[in-house]
């Protein structure tokens, strides 16, 4: 399998997860929240600073659809750690042949 | 697993801030020799493939599902200090796009999921292979046990910091029998995401497998024909000593 169809199919494999599969994921709290809220180390707990963001809890603000809404945000996220992740990977990485600069 | 505002006292969660700080800083010190121009695409579509796969919480118990954490996964495929970074990002996405995850714990948050994942995560690959013989299935299983491992030390992590900044007096014992105790299922979702994951690439790119490049390395160096690498005297020892690359 060439470099290029790895990545292709690597992203693609992302975004379906993100974008459909995720619609399935289980809805029940996950296990710090579960544990949080038995033992009641949650008392003093705030709402996000950013709770009315447009994305916030992984929905767009004002698609009714949970489907889309879901999906939308999921591939919006990943997109969104695609650009700002590789693009600090690729500022970081060593470059072997400009030497010249 | 993310640790939202008001769980931690404001002077821990600065001081996990920092801590979370000098680790990144460690981390991309580090990632400059991980990283190329073939490998740092794939570490952002590995940030990627993490951020995806956490939204797919399965459920572990009664009411109560579990997530990846991904720094074992991130680790295993791109290097270990790159790894952290991966998680670090999709971390930050999340807090600041998702509203998933306190900005005020983001440090706690990066300590729990990026830097103790991996360094647990990792280091136990990596004295697993040591022991095992060198197949592509040993390298599933050691990610396997890796990635379970992984995550309760996670959540004693977590637990740590909040017998020392804990916002609440719940006694610090029932925190970790319960954090501790739901994460090792949670653990075995993420042993087997990982170990599909790590062996899926390694059937069809062995060579892009970070925590694999020693398996296929000696494969490399026999089709590499008369004078390959520049530093590679073809010297009868077959044993190098240390794991230098390039």
């Amino acid at each position: 399998m060439t470099t290029k169809r790895f990545f292709v199919g690597f992203l693609l494999v992302s975004l379906v997860l993100a974008g459909i599969v995720s619609y399935y994921a289980s809805g029940s709290p996950d296990g710090l929240e579960k544990v949080a809220a038995d033992k009641g180390i949650d008392a003093k707990e705030r709402d996000h600073t950013l709770q009315h963001s447009p994305l916030s809890d992984y929905g767009i603000k004002g698609v009714g659809d949970s489907r889309l809404s879901g999906g939308l945000a999921g591939v919006i996220g990943v997109g969104a750690v695609l650009v700002v992740g590789g693009g600090l990977f690729w500022v970081v990485r060593r470059r072997d042949h400009s030497r010249d600069s | 697993m993310h640790v939202p505002d008001g769980f931690i006292d404001a002077p821990v969660s600065i001081a996990a801030g920092a801590v979370a700080v000098a680790g990144v800083a460690v981390a991309l010190r580090g990632a400059r020799r991980e990283l190329d121009d073939r490998t740092a695409p794939l570490a952002g579509l590995t940030a990627a493939f993490v951020f995806a796969a956490q939204m797919l919480n399965f459920p572990v118990a009664s009411g109560t599902s579990g997530h990846l954490l991904g720094g074992t996964l991130a680790a295993i495929l791109v290097g270990p200090y790159t790894g952290v970074l991966c998680v670090s990002v999709v971390l930050l996405m999340q807090a600041l796009l998702f509203a998933d995850g306190g900005l005020t714990a983001l440090g706690v948050n990066v300590i729990t999921m990026a830097l103790a994942t991996v360094l647990v995560g990792y280091g136990l690959f990596r004295l697993l292979l040591r022991v095992l013989p060198k197949t592509r299935a040993s390298v599933g299983g050691a990610s396997f046990v890796a990635a379970v491992v992984s995550v309760p030390c996670s959540a004693a992590v977590f637990t740590l910091i909040y017998a020392i900044g804990g916002t609440t007096d719940v006694s610090v014992g029932k925190v970790a029998a319960a954090m501790i105790g739901v994460h090792v299922l949670i653990g075995l979702g993420e042993a087997l995401i990982t170990a599909v994951t790590v062996s899926s690439v390694l059937a069809v790119r062995p060579d892009l497998v970070y925590g694999a490049r020693k398996l296929i390395k000696p494969l490399e160096l026999r089709t590499g024909a008369p004078g390959g690498g520049p530093a590679d005297r073809p010297a009868e020892g077959p044993a190098r000593p240390s794991g230098a690359s390039a």
